[in-house]
């Protein structure tokens, strides 16, 4: 299913733990990188990897947000939607975002470039409003500043 | 007069401050290199007991009569899992020490785990963090090559393998018992307690589960001596702590300060917080992450940073994020944005919590949004009664104290809307 550099990659770090099924996790990040999300394949595929069912993987995949059980667009967005990110002008970055890709919560924009996701607290209380975009974080946020983080990505 | 006392974070903001030629320059690792030849593990655990550190990452227990509980002769190994899972509101200071000097972690971790007799550790930390995972890998990837971890670390003849595992954004696995189910793989429901992890915790083994800053104070605890650290701040609680501070303040930010200040200080303060922001008026105040008791704007006026104030004014430390609200907060609003987070964080093993969260949420809902009943105030107190210790994890007991201080101290705020609403409810939850 992925190339050999990956596959060794994967297999690195599966023997980091006693029992393979503890590497589910940090795999499935690994994989998740590659395909953008965790298609029912990836899924299987994964299950051999670590010699568990696939139902053991479904039940981890679906629990956490980060891990992504559907197609999503070329980025993704995650918003803090949390307390000190709220009162510091988070509610009006998500208004400029839902209102700038025309989508709202979960929605991905037509042309495939954006998906809009909210995330509970970042930790980046102190330099809110915040988000990530594709997973690195971005701070002090203003309507100006994402706009430019839209534009270069592409 | 309040100061900072940089300890943690004397070295934040150097330039290269988390490579190691930057950390060993100055003086990293000596303590780790000469305590692992000099020292019996047993005289580290008495030494950190005798410190008087508390956990950082929001219970506080006792650090060295944790690891104190680990069993001897079981013939299993010995695990130690640091919790870098940083997720309770208003909490970001675990982040500055992976960020910016993530060495010092690893040497605290290099020496917790000779003090409890364990050759693996597993640093997990939540998977947001791209940054602190980077600078942490690098840490270790470096510490490696340089022979500071793994077979006879620095030739002393202790073993270490230490490995990252990321997270995959969820508030729960925080949980200790939370996390050693997600490390292992395992949809990351919290265990029930006995057996306790330092009995029976990662894979069946006895595991010691710390967050990042109280491993990251363990080199400076040996390195200076229990009697330095015991001698700092409050002496019911001693220490140093980072204590993150956001809202409505003129400057947001990380400090580092010993217990005991006077936290109206730490907001008024040009060196720090330098007032409420805009000049307004202070109206409220979370002490500790978003899990901690609510403090009206006269509790904090009288309110000191350590465990002895807080018990005066029925809070906690916690995690040490300050949440600052001014008068412009609307606390029913705050409370919803609050309970949407527990809602939504809920792992759903418990059926008070996995319950009662939506219904807090809903109720909350249509108080905010002009369909509140005269009732809903004790209802939302009801609801509370019955999630609060009734669960397997503290999840739905860090959910309740807000809720129910934030309704008993600004019930006022709660009943103007209910009695401005155009149109109320029917009867029932829903």
């Amino acid at each position: 299913m992925f190339d050999t550099e990956t596959t060794a990659a994967l297999e690195r770090i599966r023997a980091r733990y006693p029992v393979p099924k503890a590497a589910l996790v940090p795999v499935l990040h690994v994989v998740q990188a590659r395909l953008g999300w965790l298609p029912p394949e990836a899924r299987e595929w994964v299950a051999r990897f670590l010699s568990i069912t696939p139902m053991e993987v479904h039940e981890v995949v679906t629990f956490y947000p980060m891990l992504l059980d559907r197609p999503v667009g070329r980025h993704v967005i995650h918003v803090c939607r949390t307390l000190s990110c709220d009162a510091c002008g988070g509610r009006e970055l998500w208004q400029h975002l839902v209102r700038r890709l025309g989508v709202t919560r979960g929605g991905t924009t037509q042309d495939g470039r954006f998906t809009l996701l909210s995330a509970e607290c970042l930790a980046s209380c102190g330099t809110a409003p915040a988000m990530l975009l594709d997973g690195e974080r971005h701070e002090n946020l203003d309507a100006a500043g994402v706009d430019k983080l839209l534009e270069a990505a592409r | 007069m309040i100061r900072e006392t940089r300890v943690l974070s004397a070295r934040f903001g150097k330039p290269q401050a988390w490579t190691l030629a930057s950390y060993r320059a100055d003086g990293g690792y000596a303590t780790a290199l000469a305590l692992l030849k000099t020292r019996k593990p047993e005289e580290l655990v008495a030494e950190v007991k005798a410190s008087g550190l508390k956990g950082r990452g929001g219970a506080g227990f006792s650090t060295g009569t944790k690891w104190s509980f680990i069993p001897k002769g079981t013939g299993k190994p010995v695990y130690l899992c640091v919790n870098g899972d940083e997720s309770e509101p208003g909490t970001f200071k675990d982040r500055q020490i992976l960020e910016l000097d993530p060495h010092q972690l690893v040497e605290g971790v290099i020496l917790t785990c000779y003090a409890i007799g364990a050759h693996t550790a597993y640093l997990y930390l939540r998977c947001e963090f791209a940054l602190g995972l980077r600078r942490l890998q690098g840490a270790v990837d470096e510490a490696y090559a340089a022979g500071l971890l793994g077979k006879s670390l620095g030739g002393t003849g202790f073993d270490l393998e230490v490995t990252l595992h990321p997270g995959a954004g969820a508030y729960i696995c925080g949980e200790e018992t939370s996390l050693l189910n997600s490390l292992e793989g395992l949809r990351p429901y919290p265990r029930n307690k006995p057996p306790f992890p330092a009995v029976e915790g990662l894979f069946g083994c006895p595991t010691i589960i710390n967050n990042v800053e109280t491993i990251a104070n363990i080199p400076h605890i040996l390195g200076r001596g229990a009697a330095w650290y015991a001698g700092l701040g409050n002496k019911e609680d001693p220490g140093v702590r980072l204590w993150c501070v956001s809202g409505h303040v003129q400057r947001r930010g990380v400090w580092e300060i010993e217990t005991g200040f006077a936290l109206q200080e730490l907001i008024d303060s040009p060196e720090f917080c330098g007032g409420v922001r805009g000049g307004r008026r202070l109206k409220a105040v979370i002490p500790g992450g978003s899990s901690s008791r609510v403090l009206t704007a006269d509790e904090v006026r009288v309110t000191t940073m350590d465990v002895p104030g807080m018990k005066r004014v029925d809070s906690s430390l916690g995690s040490a994020g300050i949440i600052v609200l001014d008068e412009t907060a609307d606390m029913p609003d705050v409370t919803l944005n609050l309970m949407k987070f527990y809602a939504h964080e809920s792992c759903g093993q418990c059926t008070p919590c996995r319950e009662g969260t939506p219904w807090v949420v809903k109720v909350l809902d249509r108080i905010v949004n002009g369909r509140g009943r005269a009732a809903d105030m004790d209802l939302l107190l009801d609801i509370a009664d019955n999630m609060e210790g009734r669960t397997v994890c503290a999840l739905a007991d860090g959910a309740c104290w807000p809720l129910v201080s934030i309704v008993q101290k600004f019930r006022h705020e709660f009943e103007a809307k209910v009695r401005a609403a155009p149109h109320a409810a029917p009867a029932g939850v829903a």
